[in-house]
């Protein structure tokens, strides 16, 4: 499979007025393939974020390059799906005009938007509360619903910022399913952040380990599970164990490194 | 044993039962003009300054009734209101524009903040005589006190609504699909008028207000004016009777603007009862 993600050596500098300059990811490469479902894991601060919001296009990378299908990424793409950690629906519009968003800013027909809207709403369950305002949803709903909003224009590739992580435990494994499910037969490479190594194994078909920032690249794991899976049985099963334990050594010296600098500058 | 549980009748606080407290913010307002018709009586209140409800009522009857003395009373509630909603509409779109370019342009914001700081600290309605002087005893200098006063209320709900939007919302309407023109009209704007639409009562006030005002200090009709008028003839029933009118439309307005402000935040979250 070609790779539909590919960065080379990027690395990014964020300079904030009236404070140093900080280099939050340094010399990454990465490739995602085609279909992929890749997960990227890393200590808080790491530079996650950074990474997806540069392939997204939503900031410059200072150096190296980023495609996306070998179009590099020079302004935002919108030909990827974007779930955002926090909420992004828009607060005063129903969920069925948040769902719609996208194909109205593509110019689409009433009619057409309708019939493209509707079995999203009924595939995420939404269809008895297209009328309801985000703030009259649960907090999986409203995932759900933005699940809708970015795959109703049918991206290719999916981008995924810890978008669970505010999630209870329940809802969250519901989700996860939900995830694997739509993303199933769909052949969609799925870039997914997250600080949770056990929902990164369980979803995932690679998964990679980045240090305490500034982020590089630490570690690359294949991961050897059948599919389809159910991740709350996931876990049980044999090479979950040893992936994890393998995955959670590289994790655990970097996640303390993090801790370790953030109590040397405070004090 | 049957297996359903009997809920307890609930007990409702007395805050909650509407007829209660209905019933108690009429008594208030009876027990305050009871009190100032009896202090007026007893000679406590002196009714050349302070009159007396059962003076100012009847008075107020009297301007409504056909053929009065006193001039057209529709005539004044109109020009007030029409200044008012005049100042009003004209301030709120000249805060939105200029809120918005401010917002969206870092330099522009820049170079006229003193300025407007510095226009915000003066307190408005000193400029009044300014306005009757420059705009003439007629309408305009109502309306442009007005606006002075609505202006700044308005320009600063949107310039924060629209610098502080969660840039969230910006971000994912852009990977959506959004030009900037959708961003403006989708997430700048919204946010905007749920900000503006929370200041729309005392925005409103303050139209209501600059017109009243700049009518007492200069004009040839009015509410403001009629007070002026009754002032000028140390006749303090009439005073009141202006000011209790007043004080009735500006509850008319604000029970209007109410009920438009429900309408329109209809997203909004909104602690259940
Ligand atoms: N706009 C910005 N200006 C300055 N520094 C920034 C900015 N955005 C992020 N950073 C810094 O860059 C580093 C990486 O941030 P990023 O948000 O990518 O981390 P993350 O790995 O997503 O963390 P988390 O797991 O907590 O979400 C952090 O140290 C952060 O303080
Ligand atoms: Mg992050």
């Amino acid at each position: 499979m070609p790779p539909s993600i590919t960065l080379r050596g990027v690395s990014k500098v964020y300079r904030p007025p009236k404070k140093p300059p900080y280099l939050a990811i340094d010399g990454v490469d990465l490739d995602v393939d085609q279909g992929r479902f890749v997960s990227v894991v890393g200590p808080s601060g790491c530079g996650k974020s950074t990474i997806l919001a540069l392939v997204a296009g939503l900031i410059t990378a200072t150096s190296g390059t980023i495609t996306i299908r070998d179009d590099p990424v020079r302004a935002v793409r919108t030909d990827v799906g974007f779930l955002f950690q926090r909420d992004a629906l828009l607060p005063w519009r129903t969920v069925r005009e948040n769902v719609s968003l996208a194909l109205r800013f593509r110019g689409l027909g009433r009619r057409e938007i309708a019939d493209r809207v509707d079995p999203w709403l009924a595939r995420v369950r939404l269809a008895p509360f297209a009328d309801n305002f985000p703030h009259e949803l649960s907090g999986g709903m409203r995932k759900r619903a933005q699940l809708a909003q970015s795959l109703v224009v049918d991206p290719s590739v999916l981008l995924m910022d810890e978008p669970f992580s505010a999630l209870d435990v329940q809802t969250r494994n519901l989700m996860e399913n939900e995830l694997l499910e739509l993303w199933g037969a769909s052949g969609k490479t799925v870039l997914f952040i997250t600080h949770d190594l056990e929902e990164a194994i369980a979803l995932s078909d690679e998964l990679v380990v980045m240090t305490a920032g500034p982020g590089r690249i630490k570690a690359r794991y294949p991961v050897p599970l059948p599919r389809p899976r159910n991740v709350s049985e996931v876990r049980f099963a044999p090479g979950f164990v040893s992936l994890y334990e393998r995955a959670w050594s590289d994790l655990r010296d970097e996640v303390l490194r993090s801790y370790e600098r953030s109590l040397r500058s405070a004090s | 044993m049957s297996d359903t549980v009997t809920l307890g009748v609930e007990r409702i606080p007395l805050a909650r039962r509407d007829w209660f407290v209905r019933a108690l913010q009429l008594g208030v307002i009876l027990f305050f003009i009871g009190a100032w018709e009896g202090l007026g009586r007893a000679g406590v209140l002196d009714p050349f300054y302070y009159s007396r409800p059962s003076l100012f009522l009847p008075r107020i009857a009297e301007w409504f009734a056909p053929g009065s003395t006193a001039g057209d009373i529709w005539l004044d509630i109109r020009v007030t209101l029409t200044e008012t909603v005049l100042g009003f509409v004209i301030g709120t779109l000249l805060g939105l524009i200029v809120g918005y370019a401010f917002a969206r342009n870092r330099l522009l914001g820049l170079a006229f903040d003193p300025l407007l700081s510095m226009f915000n600290a003066i307190p408005r309605l000193v400029l009044a005589p300014v306005f009757i002087l420059a705009f003439g005893i007629d309408l305009a200098s109502k309306v442009a006190l007005g606006v002075t006063l609505v202006f700044f209320i308005v320009f600063f709900a949107t310039f924060a609504a629209v610098r502080d939007v969660d840039q969230t919302l910006v971000d994912n309407v852009r990977i959506l699909g959004a030009r900037r023109r959708d961003v403006t009209f989708e997430v700048l704007l919204p946010a905007a008028f749920s900000a503006i639409v929370a200041s729309l009562r005392t925005s409103a006030g303050f139209a209501f207000a600059g017109a009243v005002v700049a009518e007492y200090i200069g004009s040839n009709a009015g509410l403001g004016r009629r007070i002026a008028t009754a002032e000028a003839f140390f006749d303090s029933t009439g005073v009141f009777g202006g000011i209790v009118l007043i004080a009735l439309l500006a509850l008319l307005l604000d029970s209007l603007l109410q009920l438009a402000e429900g309408r329109s935040s209809r997203w909004k979250p909104r602690r259940e009862r």
